[in-house]
């Protein structure tokens, strides 16, 4: 048995400490909303954040996560109302929608590290992130409206 | 559901089968059906069902039912947006129900860019019948005359009264029947009379892909299910299990067993299942289960070899088929002032959608139930039930989002392994690719070779064009009953040649189109995003760039000099209106708003090309100018710009609409740059993103979209905007740096190559 933090609630999981935490969020806990892309690390339908920090559960060992703090889509904001969740709404950002769980995890610690983020800033810290359905365009807008609107709620 | 209102659900079933088709030429229209009959509720109904297509309850709340997949596209949107606009129904009172499997629906495919095409005069139809029969019945009840009657936002009023539908439907009487004239008289409202199409709105399915609550296949899940992960043989035809040893794979805790599965179609021959109490336990058995297959001639096919088939095959003038055969063409070549011949040729392209593919089956009272993301349920039915052996009558597919369509689930192949599964240890059975299982059971875009030459008269003008392209057929492999005729009544996979019958006036044409049989018997070629197009228009918009550049002609005036309508370009209704004229329209927009002719710093150039989408009988008119920058020195080739113009008729949701286009760009230019692989001994030789590289959020260049505004009859979007980015870039490459560029992918070393031939 491995505990940790999920959406802050204390839970435990049965599966072997060498799983990926991918697939004990997915079917021992039932959280859906975390993908499954390509298993490697390298699509970033699978992100978590991890005591704050973006984390690729599909290639995290559950031992490597005892006792941490894990955050997924589900508990990104308790009515879905983060504001890169409204933007991605209001810019209507998804198409298939499969890899925005992981995108919008990304770019909620991009926020985090970087309040007002360049264009060179967004490349970087998305790239690990792959959309099929090619909504870049709309991911870089979203990111940049959820973070004026995060600024100018601070500076009120 | 009370027992009454079941029993007049079960009437309507019964008289909707006895459907009339509306008649449309072409097949894929022909095969929606619109009931010619329809209300069945009395004054007491819960529910008003004027059409199989979408229900009124007592609290006015309009059900649309969806037969599309949901993909992407936010089909289930724009489809609902055609009932309601004429409906005349409060759009916040509207929902939509993605629909599972039932032959009621008549074909069920979400492919080809058809979906709104296809349904738009289905359910624009099915919308005013029932805002006639509630004007009727709402004049009935407050006693007046219909004709003063008008429904707006879910209300009838007849002033100074209104009644709302929810009222009309818990009141009144709306028993009617319409005969298919009838129906087909349907009036539709007038462009200028709509409320919601060409309106933007959040689409319906957008909400839940923010937060985590959509479910796609891979969220499938039953009580007492059971996982799988299989072992997908050498090849993907012709492979036979010849042993399996499971000793490593008993030592994971969970694991179960290890089965050779037994698939009477024939469609995932070799296939061995792997099944365990979790996912990961499955998933590393099948790591350590060892699997010995015999495998056929596919085990020592390469990608070169099936390139060098299709150029014999092309060199070979008895191959093929003859789509466009006009008279004269030999004539027309021999007596040329001058022709010109170029070789266009593109790799092998994955799917690779981001939801690998997976299935969950079991039987439970008397169906087979599969859940899967899927987009031609018609399909694949008749397919498994060959190899479960039993009625398709008694198969479900259950319906889920898709985490990415391209094409990929149009075969809906990995169904058949995972309903086998469930079959064979009677248990339900939840089967998960990994990518490397998913990437080697693809159906690949098939590479291609294509052969264009064009025949030149006095002055330059263009005599005669000769269009020969060979490629695996994914229709004569998968669904060879929807192969066309060409007039000799010879099949041919019309959607591996869409495109080479362009809207230019080239004089004397011929298009052949020829099938690498060596590509259909060594892999399973696919239907990719545009299929056909993909290479087609990356011959013909090359080709039309080097004509331009050989006949000393702007590429842009070049082609506007062809578009210029005549003889069979000039377009029909309902769908081609205005023909070439209309394409010549969104090249001159497109190339206007890129500023094309201004001066751009070196090494830095435009390039244009211009299509119709998927089919001359569906033009969906595009043009693409893509802005390049190339580094001599290293070959690279950075896009900084694509302006996109289009004219898909009448714009049902418009801002999903210019996502598909944006989307769309941009997986033509992924497909440009990024990707391309190889078959490599009868399989794809990449199986993940550490060698298959898509394009990320740093290479996406400013992308501009621009619709033309028009109330013709809407035609596809999914599909069109991928095949010209091809092409404007090569031709863009050649006009930064002479370097002309033959072959898709385009990488670094072609372009140092075509810089420096000799080097």
């Amino acid at each position: 048995m491995t505990t940790f933090q999920l959406n802050g609630r204390t839970v435990s999981v049965r599966s072997p400490e060498d799983s990926p935490l991918l697939w004990a969020i997915r079917d021992e806990l039932g959280l859906k909303g975390t993908k499954f892309g390509c298993g490697i690390g390298m699509c970033g339908a699978c992100t978590v954040h991890v005591e704050g920090r973006a984390t690729r559960s599909c290639v995290t060992a559950i031992s490597a996560v005892a006792g941490a703090d894990i955050t997924t889509i589900e508990g990104l904001h308790p009515a879905g109302q983060h504001p890169l969740q409204t933007a991605w709404i209001e810019l209507q950002v998804p198409q298939c929608g499969y890899c925005q769980s992981g995108q919008i995890m990304q770019a909620a610690t991009l926020l985090k590290d970087y309040p007002d983020p360049t264009d060179q800033e967004i490349n970087a810290v998305m790239a690990g992130s792959l959309c099929r359905c090619m909504t870049y365009v709309r991911i870089r807008k979203a990111i940049k409206l959820a973070a004026a609107r995060i600024r100018l709620a601070a500076s009120q | 559901m009370n027992a009454t209102l079941r029993s007049r659900r079960g009437f309507l079933i019964v008289a909707t089968a006895t459907g009339v088709a509306l008649g449309f030429a072409r097949r894929g229209l022909a095969e929606i059906e619109l009931p010619s009959s329809t209300i069945a509720q009395g004054g007491a109904a819960e529910l008003f069902e004027p059409t199989i297509w979408y229900s009124i309850d007592r609290t006015g709340l309009v059900t649309v039912n969806i037969i599309r997949a949901e993909m992407g596209q936010h089909v289930g949107t724009a489809l609902a947006r055609i009932v309601a606009d004429e409906l005349e129904s409060d759009w916040a009172k509207v929902r939509i129900a993605y629909v599972d499997s039932d032959p009621k629906w008549g074909l069920m495919v979400t492919g080809g860019s058809w979906s709104v095409w296809q349904s738009f005069p289905v359910l624009s139809r099915a919308g005013a019948a029932g805002r006639i029969a509630l004007l009727a019945e709402a004049a009935r009840l407050l006693g007046v005359n219909a004709s003063s009657c008008t429904a707006r936002n879910s209300t009838v009023i007849a002033r100074p009264n209104s009644i709302s539908y929810g009222y009309i439907v818990a009141r009144g009487d709306l028993r009617r029947s319409y005969t298919q004239d009838e129906l087909q008289a349907m009036p539709i409202k007038q462009p200028a009379e709509r409320r919601l199409i060409g309106r933007n709105t959040t689409a319906l399915d957008v909400p839940s892909k923010t937060n985590g609550e959509a479910r796609y296949g891979l969220d499938a899940m039953v009580d007492g299910m059971i996982y799988a992960r299989p072992k997908v043989p050498p090849t993907r035809n012709d492979s036979r299990v010849a042993s399996i040893d499971d000793s490593a794979a008993r030592q994971v805790p969970g694991y179960i067993q290890s089965l050779a599965l037994d698939d009477p179609s024939g469609t995932a021959p070799g296939w061995v299942m792997v099944y365990a109490d979790s996912f990961v336990a499955a998933s590393r058995a099948a790591d350590l289960l060892n699997v010995t297959w015999n495998s056929g001639a596919a085990a020592n096919v390469s990608e070169a070899d099936l390139q060098r088939h299709a150029t014999d095959l092309i060199a070979d003038p008895k191959t093929g088929v003859l789509v466009v055969d006009d008279p004269n063409v030999e004539a027309a070549f021999a007596s040329a002032k001058s022709t010109l011949e170029r070789t266009y040729t593109t790799s092998t392209v994955m799917h690779f959608a981001l939801e690998p593919i997976n299935g969950l089956a079991f039987e439970k009272n008397g169906m087979f139930e599969i859940h899967t993301g899927n987009q031609w349920q018609s399909l694949i039915l008749p397919v498994l039930a060959k190899a479960l052996g039993r009625d398709e009558k008694t198969i479900v597919l259950r319906t889920y989002l898709l985490g990415g369509g391209f094409g990929r689930r149009l075969n809906g192949d990995y169904a058949v392994p995972v309903a086998l599964a469930a079959k064979a240890v009677g248990r339900s059975v939840k089967m998960v690719c990994l990518r490397p299982d998913d990437m080697r059971f693809d159906s690949p875009r098939s590479p291609s070779v294509q052969v264009v030459r064009m025949a030149f008269g006095d002055g330059g003008k263009v005599t005669a064009m000769q269009h020969h392209a060979a490629a695996g057929w994914p229709t004569e492999v998968i669904a060879p009953p929807f192969m066309l005729r060409n007039a000799n009544g010879v099949p041919y996979d019309e959607f591996s040649i869409n495109g080479a019958d362009h809207w230019y006036t080239v004089g004397a044409q011929r298009v052949r189109a020829i099938s690498n049989d060596l590509a259909n018997r060594t892999f399973r070629p696919g239907w990719l995003r545009s299929v056909g197009p993909g290479w087609t228009v990356w011959a013909v918009e090359s080709f039309m760039d080097e004509a331009a550049h050989t006949a000393g002609v702007d590429p842009v005036t070049f082609r506007l000099q062809l578009l210029d309508g005549a003889g069979r370009n000039a377009g029909s209704a309902p769908y081609a209106v205005g023909g070439a004229r209309r394409q010549a329209a969104v090249l001159a927009r497109a190339a206007q708003k890129a500023a094309w002719g201004e001066a751009l710093p070196n090494d830095t150039g435009l390039g244009v090309a211009t299509s119709f989408g998927q089919e001359r009988d569906m033009p969906t008119w595009v043009a693409c100018v893509a802005r390049v920058r190339v580094d001599r020195t290293s070959g690279a080739v950075a896009v900084e710009k694509l302006t996109l113009v289009v004219d898909a008729g009448t714009i049902v949701h418009p801002d999903s609409a210019q996502a598909q286009v944006e989307g769309a760009s941009l997986w033509g230019l992924s497909m440009v740059l990024h990707e391309g692989s190889a078959l490599l001994n009868g399989q794809p030789k990449d199986t993940n993103l550490d060698t298959y590289t898509p394009l990320r959020m740093g290479d996406v260049p400013d992308v501009e979209v621009e619709f033309l505004p028009s109330t013709e009859m809407p035609v596809g979007l999914g599909e069109p905007a991928t095949t010209v980015v091809g092409p404007a870039v090569a031709n863009a490459i050649f006009v930064a740096c002479g370097a002309r560029l033959r072959h898709l992918p385009i990488r670094p070393e072609a372009v140092l190559q075509a810089l420096n031939p000799r080097a």
